[in-house]
């Protein structure tokens, strides 16, 4: 039975190439739009973590509630006990700290005076340290456009677009003006070992990258931290073990009534990042059922049409006597090959799609001149097991479900009018 | 009967009309008082040192510094403790503002929204230290009441704006009916908001004007307990070399 539909439908091009290029093309946009979108969230996440929220951040209390504003003052205290106590207690993850400020990026003349100068957002990463991560966490070293990398305190990355702003060049002095924790002026030259940049505003701002401990000497940070990231091991983020070590965090160190005592956050609870999750997990989905719905339509009308176009067909099987069951029936089995046929198609031709883009990614930072989110400048698609079936069974049951409508016309024919209709 | 109503009327509204000038001959008007104030709390050039008590959220600390201020467009300060802040300078030319960093040997000018940073991490921002100009060149005052503070009877002055360059479009001042000083100040964005307010203590009369010699700031948008502002001593209308107001004397 199978065989012989099978030969019918590869027979009869007619009947089956239409809705299988209908089918295959749905199924390709959205197996390919899936890993596309999944990937994007997925980088946007990774961004994010990788600068700014970490897998969870602990910071102060009183440093939370008003981190937008860089309050140093209110930094963690006795990090190296804290970070030895959480190395010992969460061994699964990375714990480093990080020390951020804001201030003026002031560049010297001849006479050491001002030749200019821009806001600056200052970030204190460990740099020099064997066995840092962190450069490569923050994908500084792909970042590079002049320059090396610090190779000794006192040297600092600046931002490739402040040091064409301002003429800064490599190996040139430049001076971060700011506040210490305990609120004294600070200032502090670095020399420019080289300079970054991301592609995002949000980083390239007047960014400058520092190493840990030029940051702790020239904000009389000894022993603080701004905050602590923790990073799973295995560099995925797993929101049901980052939940249970904040909760097992919290119980332990968050004293009520102590706005100082250290706080911890998940990834999703940072910077409206779980509604991003969110929204890559509904996307999927939301495209899934356009994808029905729209597709079904169209192999409904698809199916109309060639139930006008085997009229005749259909005729003469009922004159013969076959059921009207039996042809609804055939119909519906002929939609399940040319579902699976044009699913199979869409499926390689959207995984062959989202794996091109995952590994070659889609460089849109000439667009993204001015972008204010922590966004990726490269979009890259995933290739996940669930692409493999996410549009495989939508193809399916739209073409099963657009014949289905279709294929009631066959119980409308009158076996009394068929010889007058088929002028026998 | 109805002449006699008109009478009482007429001995009614002249009574009324006696009051209103009896009390408006007592009460100078809003922008008189003004000038008074100004006459009190500025003056040509002065000479003093403070010291400026910082309550942060976790300590508080202390910084001791000498200035010298020339009308309203030339201020210098030098901190003297503690030893992280010692040897740092600010110089104050018109608009301009200067700080010199001894540890670095840098001369940096700031500019832009640094302005609006805190100096030291006190209540006061460097917008605030800068603006020495008299409250009459800046502001419109109209009386909105009376009160008592701490014994004293003040007037209630509503100071708003009439310039563009100011850091706050509205300020309320609570002046001191006899000696002509503010106790209290509140300071107000122009949608309203309170920012800051300053309660202004230790009144006494040097080289014949009334100065307080202490200013409690409190910067409302920030939590702490606010900045204590002392002045050791304070001396008006000294000789003051002119190349103290100058760029070379950051780095001396």
């Amino acid at each position: 039975m199978i065989r012989f539909l099978f030969k019918g439908i590869m027979r009869d091009r007619s009947r089956s190439l239409l809705p299988v290029i209908v089918v295959a093309l749905g199924v390709f946009l959205t197996v390919f739009m899936s890993g596309f979108l999944k990937g994007v969230f997925s980088d946007i996440t990774e961004l994010n973590a990788n600068f700014s929220t970490g897998h969870v951040k602990i910071q102060t209390r009183a440093y939370a509630e008003n981190a937008d504003q860089i309050p140093n003052d209110l930094a963690i205290l006795n990090v190296k006990k804290l970070i030895a106590d959480l190395q010992k207690d969460y061994p699964e993850m990375e714990w480093v700290q990080r020390i951020r400020t804001g201030g003026l990026l002031d560049v010297p003349d001849s006479l050491g005076e001002t030749k200019g100068q821009g806001q600056a957002v200052g970030t204190a990463v460990d740099m020099l340290s064997t066995g840092s991560h962190e450069l490569e966490r923050m994908n500084i070293k792909k970042s590079l456009v002049k320059g090396s990398l610090p190779a000794r305190q006192g040297e600092a990355l600046i931002s490739d677009d402040y040091a064409r702003r301002f003429g800064v060049s490599v190996g040139d002095k430049v001076t971060l003006f700011g506040s210490t924790m305990n609120g004294s002026m600070m200032f502090k030259t670095f020399v420019v070992s080289g300079t970054v940049r991301f592609g995002n505003s949000v980083l390239d701002r007047g960014a400058i990258f520092m190493d840990i401990n030029d940051a702790m000497l020239a904000l009389d940070m000894d022993d603080a931290a701004s905050e602590v990231l923790g990073f799973f091991k295995s560099g995925q983020y797993d929101d049901i073990k980052a939940e249970a070590i904040e909760a097992s965090f919290n119980l332990k160190y968050n004293i009520k009534g102590d706005e100082f005592s250290p706080v911890m956050s998940r990834l999703v609870e940072q910077e409206g990042l779980g509604d991003y999750l969110k929204l890559a997990g509904n996307a999927s989905a939301i495209m899934v059922m356009i994808f029905i719905i729209a597709m079904s339509i169209v192999l409904w009308n698809t199916g109309l049409l060639g139930g006008l176009r085997r009229y005749s067909e259909f005729g003469i099987r009922l004159a013969l006597g076959e059921e009207k069951k039996h042809i609804y029936l055939t119909t519906i089995y002929e939609a399940v090959l040319i579902g699976i046929i044009g699913s199979i198609i869409g499926t390689i031709l959207g995984l062959g799609a989202a794996y091109y883009l995952q590994k070659y990614g889609l460089d849109v930072s000439a667009i993204m001149g001015n972008v204010g989110m922590m966004i990726p400048t490269v979009y890259r698609a995933e290739v996940t097991r669930e692409l493999f079936y996410i549009g495989f069974f939508p193809g399916l049951i739209a073409t099963v479900f657009g014949n289905a409508l279709a294929g009631f016309a066959i119980y409308k024919r009158r076996t009394s009018q068929l010889f007058h209709e088929l002028e026998v | 009967m109805q002449m006699s109503n008109i009478t009482v009327m007429k001995k009614i509204l002249m009574l009324l009309f006696s009051s209103i000038s009896i009390i408006s001959l007592a009460q100078p008007d809003a922008n008189t008082i003004l000038e008074k104030v100004d006459k009190n709390m500025s003056s040509k050039n002065r000479v003093f040192e403070s010291e400026m008590i910082i309550h942060g959220r976790r300590t508080s600390r202390s910084i001791t510094s000498r200035s010298y201020s020339a009308g309203n467009k030339q201020s210098f300060t030098e901190y003297l403790s503690p030893a992280r802040e010692q040897g740092t300078k600010m110089l104050k030319l018109e608009n301009q503002l200067w700080i010199y960093s001894p540890s670095t040997d840098r001369i940096i000018q700031i500019s832009g929204h640094m302005l609006r940073q805190s100096v030291m991490g006190s209540d006061l921002s460097y917008e605030d230290m800068m603006d020495e100009r008299k409250m009459t060149e800046i502001y419109t005052a109209v009386i909105s009441g009376n009160e008592t503070l701490d014994g004293r009877n003040t007037w209630v002055l509503v100071l708003t704006a009439r310039v563009e360059d100011v850091a706050y479009y509205s300020q309320k001042l609570w002046v001191d009916t006899e000696r002509y000083i503010p106790l209290k100040q509140e300071m107000f964005a122009k949608s309203g908001q309170l920012l800051k307010r300053a309660t202004l203590s230790d009144v006494r009369q040097i080289q014949g004007r009334w100065f307080p010699m202490t200013v409690v700031y409190k910067d409302v948008l920030k939590e702490g307990d606010g900045t204590e502002f002392r002045m050791t001593s304070v001396k008006f209308d000294q000789p003051i070399p002119d190349y103290i107001f100058t760029k070379a004397a950051l780095k001396q």
